[in-house]
């Protein structure tokens, strides 16, 4: 059964304690100077953006379709069975096509590293593997975000809609986004005002190149016996002209 | 430009004077690149990860080097003989430009040391992969069909006829290969609907891309035949050029109509009203299609050396005005962010177009690549083959 993460905008409170846990998880540094950093970056993750009264999180939307698995030349990049979409650095040839076509705009770059690797949340791949919670979900002291089943939480997400109606906008973010997200936010005011983008299709990703992509063996072989008739014909053409030529 | 004088007395001029200048910068540009990554030398960030090298570097060195499968398509597959004298010029730039998009690549790519990846690490879904494979096999051919050049230079008959006999399915592939990946430069911005600006992102980017690519290649070759001629004092071949010519204002009158069609049905024209910085790019690139297409529709025009120049300078420029909007100017508003490259990313590509125009003026001097040098020869050997009309090149 496939995971997801379900965050709650009206019951997180700022605390940060999610980032924390992420830089942990990976390794990275933390301190009150990156805690302030409210983007999405090589060394940080994950990250609560203030949006005035507001809380709204950033992290890996972990695709049902993911646009940059689909794009990755080398298949750094995987959708797997369990929800997270994975990276292997070692396969990585920093074209960076994932991070231009990503459209929450996920992933990072270590842009000053002279071996630069893409940097991005990877829904705790191996902790959820073991049967174990993401860090971030585990550390939460609200609920604010919780880690689960996608139906469960999708299930629970309505719930919470239905009980408080006047609390909540009365709908979840990432169930039809490209397709489906395995991250899905609930807020008190329409999205936008929290900084989600809201102009994506309601499509998979991939399918806009693959429908291009898929016509590629018949381009090419109609394309040979195109080419390769017209210069049977044209040359033809120029052999009987030669032939004929020193009749004249 | 100034060759004649040079040949007579080497010295420092101006144009060798900027030419080593931009050398010298590319070179700390690169040591920059190498030392301090793509952080210390480009103003690339994570919402911006594509600038200057592949806006220009790629899509536009991939375009302007599309005379070369153009002029092949012309000349051995239709069998219009009457363009082969531009067509040897045509095949060296179109092989000068793979190499140098490929040199640009390992400026852009994080990981240069893994750029074989591609070839054995499979994603058939991504059209990055497509686009690897495409800039593998056509340069190769296209080393191919360059090669009879160098063997010819050195008198050698037995490798010029073996080349010789894999030359028509050798074309027609490079012809093929050279679809896909015009193309396919167009079909890896399919999938960022959400950040292309309308007036540019369409479902019908690939086919777009396509014929612009014809179209600046036939550019290229009037572009390049008109300063060969100046700087290896050549007769220019004008009555050949005005009817390249006569076939670029065919393929650009087709280029603007399926442009103004793709407009029209996907409701776009309203954006021209917005008083945007994109709008003004969208016209300045079409106006710089529309005014040479309309201008060589004229016999006077075609027929006069500077306005036919000039055509094919604005055709050029439209062309890398659509690459660059495409690539870097129509992605800003959609990621929420500017870019203006850093010194040393223009210093890179300028130094990447200057070692490409001072590489073909060497093998234009020392190769048999325009039809004077190769004259007499040529006339020998097309009697012995007289069998075989396909000389490669």
């Amino acid at each position: 059964m496939p995971k997801a993460i379900l965050y709650d905008s009206t019951l997180c409170i700022g605390c940060r304690a999610c980032e924390g846990a992420c830089a942990e998880r990976w390794g990275l540094p933390y301190n009150d100077k990156i805690a302030a950093e409210e983007t999405i970056s090589a060394h940080k993750l994950t990250t609560i953006v203030t949006h005035g009264d507001h809380f709204c999180r950033r992290l890996c939307m972990n695709c049902l379709q993911p646009a940059c698995a689909s794009v990755c030349p080398v298949g750094a990049l995987q959708k797997t069975a369990l929800g997270p979409v994975t990276y292997d650095a070692a396969k990585c040839i920093g074209c960076r096509y994932c991070m231009q076509a990503c459209p929450f705009q996920v992933p990072t770059y270590e842009w000053s590293s002279r071996l630069p690797r893409m940097r991005k949340c990877d829904m705790c791949s191996v902790r959820q593997s073991a049967g174990k919670l993401t860090a971030c979900a585990e550390i939460c002291p609200t609920g604010a975000t919780s880690n689960g089943e996608r139906d469960a939480l999708i299930a629970e997400a309505r719930t919470r809609l239905a009980a408080k109606p006047d609390q909540y906008y009365q709908k979840i973010y990432g169930l039809s986004e490209v397709g489906g997200t395995s991250v899905f936010f609930l807020s008190a005011v329409p999205f936008e005002q929290i900084g989600l983008r809201m102009n994506l299709p309601r499509e998979s990703m991939p399918m806009l190149t693959w429908r291009v992509l898929e016509l590629l063996p018949d381009v090419v072989s109609t394309g040979s016996v195109l080419l390769g008739g017209i210069w049977w014909i044209t040359n033809r053409r120029a052999e009987v002209a030669r032939k004929e030529g020193p009749r004249k | 430009m100034t060759a004649r004088f040079q040949k007579v007395v080497p010295k420092i001029t101006v144009w060798r004077a900027i030419f080593a200048a931009i050398l010298l910068s590319g070179a700390y540009a690169t040591y920059l690149r190498i030392f301090y990554g793509l952080g210390g030398s480009t103003n690339l960030s994570d919402k911006f990860p594509w600038g200057l090298w592949i806006g220009f570097d790629v899509m536009c060195g991939v375009g302007l080097a599309a005379g070369g499968f153009t002029l092949v398509a012309m000349v051995h597959i239709f069998n219009i003989k009457q363009y082969r004298p531009v067509l040897r010029p045509a095949i060296l730039t179109a092989f000068l430009g793979y190499l140098l998009v490929t040199l640009g690549l390992l400026y852009d790519v994080g990981r240069p040391d893994r750029m074989w990846h591609p070839l054995v690490m499979w994603n058939p879904h991504s059209v990055m992969f497509e686009v690897a494979w495409c800039v593998t096999l056509y340069s190769t051919v296209l080393f191919l069909e360059f090669l009879p050049i160098v063997f010819e230079r050195f008198g050698l008959h037995k490798p010029l006829e073996w080349i010789h006999r894999i030359s028509v399915p050798m074309m027609i592939l490079g012809v093929l290969l050279s679809t896909l990946h015009q193309s396919s430069l167009g079909t890896l911005f399919l999938i960022v609907p959400e950040k292309l600006y309308p007036l540019w992102y369409t479902p019908i980017l690939p086919l777009l891309f396509f014929v612009s690519a014809i179209g600046v290649g036939l550019a290229m070759t009037i572009f390049e035949s008109w300063h060969s001629s100046r700087a290896f004092g050549r007769a220019l071949e004008l009555p050949l050029l005005a009817s390249i010519a006569r076939v670029l204002a065919v393929v650009m009158s087709v280029y603007l109509w399926i442009r103004f069609l793709d407009l029209l049905h996907r409701d776009a024209f309203g954006l021209l009203l917005r008083n945007r910085t994109e709008t003004w790019l969208f016209l300045l690139e079409i106006a710089l299609a529309l005014v040479p297409t309309a201008l060589l529709y004229q016999s006077r025009i075609r027929r006069n050396p500077a306005a036919l120049y000039f055509c094919s300078v604005m055709v050029v420029f439209s062309f890398i005005a659509n690459r660059l909007n495409v690539g870097i100017t129509g992605l800003e508003a959609g990621s929420g962010t500017h870019y203006i490259p850093k010194w040393s990313e223009i210093a890179v590509t300028l130094s990447l177009v200057a070692v490409g125009f001072a590489i073909f003026r060497v093998i234009g001097e020392h190769f048999p690549v325009f039809e004077a040098h190769s004259a007499q020869p040529e006339l020998v050997r097309t009697e012995e083959r007289e069998v075989d009309p396909l000389a490669v090149g």
